[in-house]
């Protein structure tokens, strides 16, 4: 008999309704994408929690480092000006 | 020598960076740095969760197709679905910590690795599935609304998603209970009798009192722990006990008196002694439980490795197109 096998491992990505993000909701196994859709199905939405599946396999995801995060994720702080309330706006002004 | 003490002082480094996090109430990540202490105790507890759910299953499985209507069989059904769906889960969250399912799986079935041992005991009636819902699942409702704010991320998630669940299950056991109380005499009996057996295993499934709790200090620290056994205990008794009330079950317990000054139940002595005889493996059902997982799980294994041809067959296909 072959080593027991527990299938690969997929990522779950659900929206919970049309027009939504797509948000993780954990992760199957499944020896193909048809199965993983199935079983991600099964597993994740049993009361209505989505109207469309995503399933990725485990392996495809790129994650980063938490090393790299003052790098990847401080620069925006000194970039006020990306955040609207930097600016100052003329009184009266409205809608804006 | 100096590299030792140079790894040494590294360690102390991101030990202390670690916990500066967790002290923030930061949630720690699968690719964040952890102590391996931190890694063990969650590996040790999540795939123990996740063993309790799967063996569950089993109890109320016995009384699928004995089940007293179509809409109780169809209630039965989809809870323990759910219970399949919350191993799954966990299973899932545990395996971001660097262990397989199949070493999970391997842990179990070689005893290093425990589920409850609230699954030891056997369902002997109908008003048995009525008190694992409502006690049974009421006291793991207590654990998990504590485990929601659990301190590692992907645990804390499959908590939330649990907990959204499990208050089904707690209502279906106590609809069962509160119908039966309602009937016959000998029905009400039952529900008694059912009650009688599980609610001092229910008390124990909290675990050890915190004098005794071996794995809780380092598990407070690092806040996986967000609430001490005895503290959930109380919890769970103060709320179950007024459910009992009012449909007339008697808590089977002699020394039980509202305390007014800690505004809580005081209770009787546990039976420790019994708890320690069956997680020792001298329970009424823990070598049925294990050697019916196995079973299934070799019976099962040509499903797994049709699976596996299949694809292997596909993916062929696709290269020869």
């Amino acid at each position: 008999m072959a080593v027991d096998s527990q299938l690969a491992s997929w990522e779950v990505f659900m929206q919970s309704k049309p027009g939504a993000n797509y948000i993780h909701a954990g992760g199957v196994h499944a020896a193909d994408k048809n199965m993983a859709l199935q079983n991600a199905r099964d597993t994740y939405t049993r009361r209505g929690e989505g109207t469309s599946i995503w399933v990725v396999p485990t392996d495809a995801i790129v994650a980063s480092n938490p090393d790299d995060n003052d790098m990847l994720f401080d620069p925006a702080n000194d970039k006020v000006y990306r955040m609207p309330t930097f600016y100052t706006m003329p009184e009266g002004a409205k809608a804006i | 020598m100096e590299l030792l003490e140079k790894t040494e002082e590294v360690r102390r480094e991101l030990l202390k960076h670690f916990e500066e996090k967790i002290e923030r109430g930061d949630a720690i990540e699968p690719r964040d740095k952890m102590p391996d202490a931190y890694r063990k105790h969650l590996i040790r507890q999540m795939s123990q969760h996740a063993h309790s759910e799967v063996i569950g299953m089993q109890p109320e499985g016995n009384w699928i197709t004995r089940a007293p209507s179509l809409r109780a069989k169809q209630i039965l059904l989809a809870k323990i679905q759910d219970e399949g769906g919350h191993g799954l889960y966990l299973y899932s969250a545990a395996e971001t910590l660097g262990i397989s399912r199949s070493e999970m799986i391997a842990q179990l079935h070689s005893g290093k690795a425990k589920y409850s041992n609230i699954f030891n005991y056997p369902a002997l009636t109908w008003a048995d599935v009525g008190a694992i819902g409502w006690l049974v699942d009421g006291a793991a409702i207590v654990n998990q609304v504590s485990l929601q704010r659990t301190s590692y991320g992907p645990y804390s998630r499959a908590m939330v998603r649990i907990c959204k669940e499990e208050s089904f299950h707690q209502r279906q056991g106590y609809e069962i209970m509160t119908t039966m109380m309602r009937g016959t005499k000998d029905q009400q009996e039952m529900a008694q009798d059912a009650m009688n057996r599980w609610w001092w295993p229910s008390l124990m499934m909290f675990g050890p009192h915190d004098s005794e709790s071996p794995h809780s200090g380092d598990a407070v620290k690092w806040k996986i722990k967000r609430h001490s056994n005895d503290e959930l205990r109380q919890k769970f008794i103060d709320k179950t006990v007024q459910q009992a009330q009012v449909i007339g079950l008697k808590i089977p317990d002699t020394d039980l008196k509202w305390n007014e000054s800690k505004g809580g139940y005081d209770h009787g002595a546990i039976d420790w002694n019994e708890f320690y005889r069956v997680i020792s493996g001298n329970g009424p059902c823990n070598k049925q439980r294990m050697e019916h997982h196995k079973k299934v799980h070799n019976e099962g294994a040509w499903v797994r490795e049709a699976a596996e041809a299949y694809r292997m067959k596909q993916e062929k296909k696709l290269i020869h197109l």
